[in-house]
């Protein structure tokens, strides 16, 4: 089946079984391998995404039922060229070990501090239990999205 | 610049092979020193640049390149390694290079990453890499200018003279390459107190990459005209294929051929079982869900996890099938003792569980096995690949990807055969991705295991008697890796009356070093006994551990009777005490006072050359939840932190990996196949779970510097368990805690 998908801010047609789950559409056909295949039954965050700007996990989404949703992977976190400030803090911060997770966390991150903006550590825990990290790096996670959320603020407040 | 040009045919073949043997580290490492020209990139010649070793190259820009040997897996070394060769050439760190070197040991020298070797087998030889490079670059300043060596110095990339006279790197290329390799007796090394990167903390060099989601992980791989494998074994270990619907298989989308392949009867090398290759990993995992397989099981299918615990716990007080170590006489003591303690101890198999699941692509064509793999020890891969397959080892060509996790799983090669033996019938590059069921239940285990264990104590509250009945798993006739108790294992020669016996159950289930193989699970029930004792003698456990570590400074390994092995080396008792009671310092022992629910812990263990004491402060709640709320690690690995930002991730989750393990992590094998599939009914520790707070202290002491992978895991289930019984009373002595009633009012 043929299906256009809106990827990154791109129109991106794939021609794949309607079964397909997005994860292997965007590994596979469309060769963005950021979003990462860890369990494949929505346990591990490895694999998550946004639709519309809400956290999915693409291993879980089969290809039909994306229409035209707005599909956000890790390549197009950063935008205009410029680093999200997940990505800048998990760089100061050296937050990765092996950093197979760390796309799906950033995702999964970045979607929390869309909706709120100075997370306490409770507040990062829950919104990041979905996400394993086999390193167990989840002391920086909890660091790293302090910083970007302050470095969020600093942005702003030189803005206003 | 054309003058910095070398005229090639100046240069040409003047390669020559250089041997540096090098105390401390014990190895000696072939370099091949090149004199510029002759190089791997067919225009580095005209290029320009200067290529003095297998490892540096300096463009006339001023760019640096260095490539990394060994395999990365999260343990950081394509960062640290570098960072001392940039340190000795006295180079900046930003704007360098990295390249990962393939699998090519005749070049780079030994590529194996595991046992927490890769600093100290690369440390000493790295630091003399870098400084042997500098000191040609300082040489090719001095012939410049025509000045004295001793009147130049290098920095930043930079060769200066006294006058104030400067040139850069990148001007000095051309003229270094025409220079010969200095002996290792000319060339001065960079003293620590000039150290400008080492002891510092730096980024991973790949953290670009990671945060983007660029390719990068041996799952990453694409090829043109790749073709997708996935590969269906027997749920019950080393069962064989009887027959398969391969007919209808091969009629589904996507399909372009399904097989079988025989194996080599060898669980943990190339097991029997189907492939599927497709033109997409979704299509080969679709068309797996409709593949019909009737296998023989054999024998294994008769083996179960609860059987064994039963039969060891019917046989716990007969004798063992074979004494580890017997010293004085146990029996007596245990008779003449004030108080005796008995306790039995249980842990579980455990995966590995690398959240990259096992991956590798490869190509067979004109003759050569071209491959590329996320492993730890190349050379296991292409060995089994020569063995098993009969191709000839300059055939086969590896290329090394970045592995989403090791843990000592990537050791192992299965996944890697497995993948060469699909690509021999396949014509086209194929990609073998195994789903995380077949991580899970093909793994190559660490070892449950049992011990019985007794004690005595004398009136003064001293550990006079320890006996162990220890039943352990193995494969083949020995046990399997983890899975031996080393007779010098402490307390053994610690204690005048010991006796350690073991028996093992021969089983058909791979199994395979798992980070801290041994240690992980011994220094958990040592020192979790040996705080049941300090507390049944009514003592600290701090004050009795250093009583029991004793005023030796070394306890030379081997000594004492009927231990066959001497598989450690000595112990350094002196190191041991000092990060004890520097821990316990750091930590606060013994000064905080905890309300009901809460206390502290401590434990800890030498391992992989490194000395690591930890102390934990844990809440359980009412109902039996744990909270560990500070975890406080001391660690001395010798002289020399590398990359302090590397140093402290190993350190922070190995603790977190420690309590995962502790908390919720077992299989059980029933009928010779593992039970659980994927993290529903095998779950990792998650980030609710994880310290609130994680303190992690280095001690630098005039030792070699060693490595961080490993030895700063075992002492944390102690510590934490022991950390339990002191904020409730409970004493823990079974892994997992999900299977342990911490409730209490």
């Amino acid at each position: 089946m043929k299906y256009t998908l809106n990827v990154n801010g791109q129109s991106r047609m794939v021609d794949v079984a309607p079964d397909t789950p997005l994860l292997w559409v965007l590994r596979d056909t469309l060769e963005l391998t950021g979003t990462k295949y860890g369990c494949g039954v929505g346990q591990c965050g490895a694999c998550t995404i946004h639709l519309n700007g809400v956290p999915a996990r693409a291993c879980m989404t089969p290809v039909s039922t994306v229409g035209r949703v707005k599909v956000t992977t890790i390549e197009g976190l950063a935008e205009n060229g410029k680093l999200h400030p997940l990505q800048q803090a998990w760089t100061e911060l050296d937050v990765a070990q092996c950093g197979y997770c760390q796309p799906g966390q950033l995702m999964t991150a970045a979607a929390l501090l869309k909706d709120n903006p100075k997370p306490t550590d409770a507040d990062i825990d829950g919104a990041m239990a979905g996400n394993i990290c086999r390193c167990a790096t989840y002391t920086r996670i909890r660091q790293g999205i302090k910083r970007a959320a302050a470095i969020s603020a600093g942005v702003k407040e030189a803005a206003q | 610049m054309s003058t910095l040009t070398p005229s090639p045919s100046a240069v040409d073949r003047r390669d020559f092979l250089k041997l540096t043997g090098l105390a401390g580290g014990g190895l000696a490492l072939a370099f091949f020193f090149r004199s510029g020209g002759e190089a791997r990139g067919a225009d580095a010649a005209t290029s320009g640049e200067f290529k003095p070793n297998a490892f540096v190259r300096i463009a006339p820009s001023g760019a640096v390149t260095i490539v990394s040997k060994q395999p990365e897996m999260g343990q950081g070394v394509k960062t640290s390694l570098p960072m001392i060769i940039a340190e000795q050439m006295e180079i900046p760190w930003q704007g360098i290079t990295i390249e990962q070197g393939d699998f090519d040991e005749k070049l780079y020298g030994g590529q194996s990453a595991g046992g927490s070797r890769s600093t100290p087998n690369n440390y000493d030889t790295f630091h003399l890499l870098g400084a042997t490079v500098r000191t040609m670059l300082v040489q090719a300043a001095a012939q410049t200018w025509g000045v004295p060596i001793a009147e130049c110095r290098a920095e930043n990339a930079t060769v200066i003279h006294t006058s104030g006279k400067k040139l850069t790197y990148g001007q000095l290329t051309a003229k270094a390459s025409t220079l010969p390799v200095p002996a290792k007796e000319q060339v001065t090394l960079k003293p620590a107190k000039d150290y400008k990167l080492l002891g510092k903390r730096i980024a991973q060099i790949d953290t670009p990459k990671i945060v983007t989601g660029q390719p990068l992980f041996g799952i990453d791989v694409k090829l043109p005209g790749m073709l997708h494998a996935v590969f269906e074994k027997c749920p019950a270990f080393g069962g064989k294929v009887v027959s398969a619907n391969l007919d209808f298989v091969k009629t589904l989308p996507g399909v372009k051929d399904a097989f079988v392949l025989e194996g080599n009867g060898k669980v943990k090398e190339l097991c029997p079982g189907v492939a599927i290759v497709a033109d997409s990993t979704w299509a080969a995992f679709s068309a797996r869900r409709q593949l019909k397989v009737t296998w023989d099981e054999g024998s294994v299918a008769a083996q179960s996890w609860d059987g064994y615990v039963a039969e060891a716990r019917a046989k716990a007080s007969q004798p063992g099938q074979r004494v580890l170590r017997k010293d004085g006489d146990v029996d007596a003591a245990l008779a003449a003792s004030a108080k005796t303690v008995s306790a039995e101890y249980l842990y579980p198999f455990i995966s590995h569980a690398n959240l990259e699941p096992q991956n590798t692509t490869a190509h067979w064509k004109d003759g050569v096995m071209e491959i590329w793999s996320p492993t730890q020890i190349p050379s296991i891969g292409t060995g089994m690949v020569n063995r098993v397959l009969g191709i000839a080892p300059e055939k086969i060509k590896l290329h090394l990807n970045r592995a989403g996790g090791g843990f000592g799983r990537r050791i192992g090669a299965d996944y890697l055969i497995e993948a060469a033996a699909i690509a021999m019938k396949v014509p086209a590059p194929v990609k073998l991705t195994w789903s995380r069921e077949d991580d899970l239940r093909h793994d190559q285990y660490r070892p449950g295991g049992l011990h019985f264990l007794k004690a005595g104590l004398d009136s003064a509250g001293r550990v006079t008697a320890w006996k162990n009945h220890f039943f352990t798993f193995g494969e083949g006739g020995s046990p399997g890796s983890g899975g031996s108790l080393s007779p010098d294992e402490f307390p053994g020669r610690w204690i005048p009356n010991y006796l350690a016996e073991q028996s093992m159950f021969d089983t058909g289930w791979p199994m395979g070093p798992w980070r801290a193989p041994g240690s992980c699970v011994f220094a958990w029930v040592f020192h979790s006994f040996i705080d049941e004792l300090a507390h049944a003698a009514g003592r600290d456990p701090l004050e009795m551990r250093l009583e029991l570590l004793g005023t030796r400074d070394e306890m030379p390994a081997g000594s004492g009777g009927g231990g066959k092995g001497k598989q450690n080396a000595g112990y350094n008792v002196a190191r041991m005490r000092n990060i004890l009671k520097f821990t316990a310092e750091k930590s606060g022992w013994g000064k905080k006072k905890f309300p009901k629910g809460s206390g502290a812990g401590i434990a800890f263990h030498f391992s992989h050359s490194g000395y690591f004491a930890q102390v934990a402060e844990v809440t359980v709640s009412k109902d039996g939840q744990l909270r560990v709320d500070r975890f406080v690690t001391g660690g001395d690995i010798g002289e020399q932190i590398v990359n302090l930002s590397g140093a402290e991730n190993q350190v922070e989750g190995s603790v977190i990996d420690g309590l995962g393990v502790l908390m919720t992590q077992e299989l059980n094998v029933e009928r010779g196949r593992v039970v659980q599939s994927n993290f529903h009914d095998y779950p990792l520790i998650r980030i609710t779970d994880a310290p609130l707070k994680i303190e992690t202290h280095f001690l630098s002491t005039k030792y070699p510097t060693t490595g961080l992978g490993e030895p700063a895991l075992p002492p944390v289930a102690p510590a934490i368990c022991n950390a339990i019984f002191a904020a409730t009373g409970k004493r823990v002595r079974q892994m997992p805690l999900s299977r342990v009633d911490l409730r209490w009012s």
